[in-house]
């Protein structure tokens, strides 16, 4: 039991220190994205956010797995909260899409609404 | 004598496993300790809600305020320091996060003292958090001037030259993407009260009244909207003026940071009432390991898995 709790003593302490260490990075890498750590350099976007989202990623399979001590229990019990989950994967790619089409269609009709007013004095004439 | 048979069959059946009698948990794990994971199952997919909303509104408009451009004020230091503070608000939730851990680890080997003290810790880190929210939140309303429905914040989606007080072109100029802030002024105010706001980058001259200045556009409200002429793009040489930000902005701010706030305060009240209940001695008759304990760290925790993506979502992307 003394042995067990040592070991777990020294998993948290771990986690902590890699959770503060990618929270840094993390913000490290926003800045850098933005030109702030080397002045006037703006990493490319896709690439600093996709390393952001990843981090972020990993951030919550460690609080999950470690704190939370989900590696821990049974199979049944981790499949019936993490599956679920799953579902929110299509629901990300759905919601995104559908917020792109918003912007695209009202571009559309601000477009639209351009070649109208140019043609109407053109039919008057 | 068949039906003795059956009879004989059922009986050794439930003695051998137990699965009728019974005392057998599931999982393994107390019926609290599940039903907490299926309560933040379900939480978790309430915030995702909220926060995919976000996405999508922040996918549906063409320009959205610049994080490190918003959250760049530090208490007690000009100047701008971007994403500084919502750093420390982050250590600050992820050390109680640690020290929670440390709580249920006591709590598994009966250390009442050690819980109480790691406990405690824990709530004065949760306190901590909402302080700096209430730093933040104040920021932006009183000194920023946002609100639920209005965003002061923007981007310009071109470039081009701030207008002087003579109407002329300025100096001052921009390129596409340049975060800017819709600065507010008091009409009713005396001189000092209405002097720029710290963090103010346009000092301008003072506005009486609302009306169409060479240089900007007062509105009702007091909110400055600088005037420019754009340098490149389709309307090159037009002479425009800044507009709020994306509306949404505001209200997915205040609604998803104020709901996850409101777990953190709930998750102090409920650290409180157990570390009492500890402090009393509730749980060492129970002889479960301090389950309670174990089960508001599970809480805990996720309130802190949440703060990763509100993190992700609103500072750092």
């Amino acid at each position: 039991m003394s042995h067990d709790y040592q070991g777990a003593k020294k998993i948290a302490l771990k986690t902590i220190i890699i959770l503060a260490v990618v929270t840094v990075v993390e913000v490290m890498i926003a800045l850098t994205g933005k030109g702030y750590v080397i002045q006037g350099y703006h990493a490319p976007k896709l690439l600093m956010n996709s390393l952001m989202i990843g981090m972020s990623l990993y951030k919550a399979y460690l609080i999950v797995f470690e704190f939370m001590h989900m590696k821990y229990e049974a199979k049944g019990l981790r499949m019936s909260v993490l599956l679920p989950v799953c579902l929110l994967i299509w629901a990300v790619i759905a919601f995104l899409y559908e917020g792109n089409a918003w912007k695209h269609n009202r571009q559309v009709v601000l477009d639209r609404n351009k070649i109208e007013l140019t043609q109407t004095p053109a039919k008057t004439n | 004598m068949a039906t003795d048979t059956v009879d004989q069959k059922h009986t050794d059946v439930s003695t051998e496993n137990g699965s009728w009698e019974g005392g057998a948990y599931p999982f393994k794990v107390g019926y609290g300790k599940l039903m907490i994971w299926y309560f933040l199952l379900s939480d978790a997919f309430t915030f995702a809600g909220f926060l995919i909303a976000y996405g999508t509104l922040r996918f549906s408009t063409p320009t959205w305020p610049v994080p490190d451009f918003v959250y760049s004020l530090f208490p007690f230091m000009s100047g701008h320091h971007p994403l500084l503070f919502v750093s420390f608000m982050t250590f600050v939730l992820l050390f109680s996060s640690f020290t929670m851990i440390r709580a249920v680890q006591e709590g598994h080997r009966e250390n009442r003292k050690g819980i109480v003290i790691w406990m405690f810790l824990t709530i004065l880190g949760g306190l901590g958090f909402l302080g700096c929210q209430a730093w933040e939140w104040t920021t932006l309303i009183a000194r920023e001037h946002m609100s639920v429905t209005t965003n002061p914040f923007g981007a310009h989606t071109e470039g081009g030259i701030y207008l002087g007080a003579d109407g002329k072109q300025s100096e001052e100029s921009f390129t596409a993407h340049t975060s800017y802030i819709i600065h507010h002024i008091d009409f009713n105010a005396t001189h000092e009260e209405g002097a720029p706001e710290a963090g103010a980058e346009h000092e301008g001259h003072a506005y009486a009244a609302p009306g169409d200045y060479p240089d900007a556009l007062v509105d009702e409200r007091g909110y400055v909207h600088r005037k420019y002429i754009v340098a490149d793009g389709e309307n090159a040489g037009k002479i425009m003026y800044e507009k709020f930000g994306p509306k949404a902005f505001g209200a997915l701010f205040f609604f998803i940071t104020g709901f996850h706030g409101f777990h953190v305060f709930s998750g102090v009240l409920f650290l409180l009432t157990i570390l009492v209940n500890v402090i009393g001695g509730v749980y060492v008759a129970r002889h479960n390991g301090n389950e309670m304990v174990e089960k508001i760290g599970l809480y805990w925790h996720f309130v802190d898995l949440v703060w990763v993506f509100v993190f992700l979502l609103f500072y750092l992307l």
